[in-house]
């Protein structure tokens, strides 16, 4: 399939309210977050891209820029299931773990063991290298309920103008 | 205290807990279990904790990260906890303050790492005011380039904590323990602990600092006290906390991996 980059105009700033006064040193500015066709996205900035009879699934570039040097990703083993919404593992990330949520529900069939070694796959390629499990959807409607990828951009662009 | 009624329209309530000398362990149970199942935001105050106690970050190696056989013989406590960040010894001499939010509690605030480190140093600056050139250097607090307070964070979907262990006094030999971390700040320049860290003491009385930091959290939110049993009492026990105390065995583990590989070093070296 091919993959065609659409490219947000989402500003990354850390943007305060009007009564605080920011450090500089903690502005950060990205022009945009890359966001790809062919795959879904759940609010919470996880994709998954459905291919047959499994789905992988990571976190986006958004989530990534906005995280920072990820240095650890806890996951969970192969076998165990996931539920749509629910969190399945962790990123650690500048003193931080944050939650990984799957967007879908199935059982997890594999877990990118690279990431235990070079948790640095999940900023350098979070669409391809950088994904954290593959799962067998056990109700593929829930994917109809995920955003596409200009309703991700735009909720994007919402989200980081709202801040 | 009392805050003008006028002031505490519009801010979302907070819950004050104050503690004094509590063990780490527990109150990073408690910390877990109000981030996962409550849905109010808290304020947690422990005043010292009895035991020198090592704690690690999530994903903390004890062999790169302590000097394992003074821990093991000195029979030092090592926990690992369910945030991010850094090793810190902590005892009496250490004030925690934490923080535990829903997303949308502070206005205009992304829940991410470095928006809430960054809104955090705004509560400290106003209880430092400008106090010993205080402000958030490469993530730590610090006087100066000298850090007094390290933190750490956890984001779930819809709320977060943003928890600190504040070096009010400490004791020089407890830093022994520590090895000089592998991953740190840039300001750091490879000091040592004793010529990284400061004493916050130098700077400030314990009651300045507790009771300026209620006052300065009082700007963001409508602080109310609410006592320990209260939640102890509401506690699920279908809830089950992630920050744990290594066995001895996990820490002898450590020290043979370690010792293993500086034999393989010594064997591979002509």
């Amino acid at each position: 399939m091919a993959l065609r980059m659409w490219a947000s105009s989402t500003a990354n700033a850390l943007r305060l309210s009007s009564k605080a006064s920011l450090s500089p040193a903690f502005s950060l500015h990205r022009c945009f977050s890359s966001v790809l066709d062919g795959l879904k996205y759940a609010p919470s900035h996880e994709w998954v891209k459905h291919e047959g009879p499994v789905a992988s699934v990571g976190i986006t570039d958004h989530a990534q820029d906005h995280l920072g040097e990820v240095v650890f990703v806890d996951l969970p083993e192969p076998g165990g299931s996931v539920s749509k919404g629910g969190s399945f593992g962790a990123v650690e990330s500048v003193k931080a773990t944050s939650d990984i949520n799957s967007p879908i529900s199935g059982e997890i069939v594999e877990v990118n063991t690279k990431l235990t070694e070079t948790p640095g796959l999940v900023n350098s390629s979070p669409y391809e290298d950088g994904w954290m499990i593959k799962v067998k959807p056990s109700d593929p409607s829930e994917l109809g309920s995920l955003l596409g990828p200009k309703e991700y951009t735009k909720f994007c662009e919402e989200e980081d103008a709202a801040h | 205290m009392t805050i003008p009624q006028s002031q505490k329209i519009g801010r979302p309530l907070m819950k004050l807990i104050r503690l004094r000398g509590w063990p780490i362990l527990q109150q990073l149970h408690i910390e877990e279990q109000l981030l996962r199942t409550s849905s109010e935001n808290w304020c947690i105050i422990n005043d010292g904790t009895k035991e020198p106690t090592i704690v690690m970050g999530v994903s903390g190696k004890p062999a790169e990260l302590l000097e394992i056989k003074p821990v093991l013989h000195d029979q030092v406590p090592v926990i690992k906890r369910f945030t991010g960040g850094g090793t810190v010894i902590v005892d009496g001499g250490t004030i925690f303050v934490t923080f535990i939010c829903n997303k949308d509690a502070v206005p205009d605030l992304q829940p991410y790492p470095r928006p809430i480190m960054s809104w955090s140093s705004l509560i400290y600056n106003e209880v430092f005011h400008g106090t010993g050139d205080f402000h958030l250097r490469e993530n730590d607090y610090v006087f100066g380039n000298r850090k007094f307070g390290g933190n750490a964070q956890s984001i779930t979907k819809g709320r977060w904590i943003h928890h600190t262990s504040f070096l009010w006094d400490y004791e020089i030999r407890n830093m022994a323990y520590l090895k000089l971390p592998s991953r740190a700040p840039e300001y750091r320049s490879a000091r040592d602990h004793l010529e990284f860290i400061c004493r916050m003491k130098d700077y400030i009385s314990r009651s300045d600092f507790i009771d300026g930091t209620i006052r300065a959290l009082g700007t963001y939110f409508s602080v109310e006290s609410e006592e320990m049993e209260a939640i102890q009492s509401g506690r699920s026990t279908k809830f089950s906390p992630s920050s744990r105390l290594l066995t001895a065995q996990e820490i002898e583990s450590a020290l043979c991996e370690l010792e293993s590989r500086k034999s393989v070093a010594c064997s591979s070296s002509p």
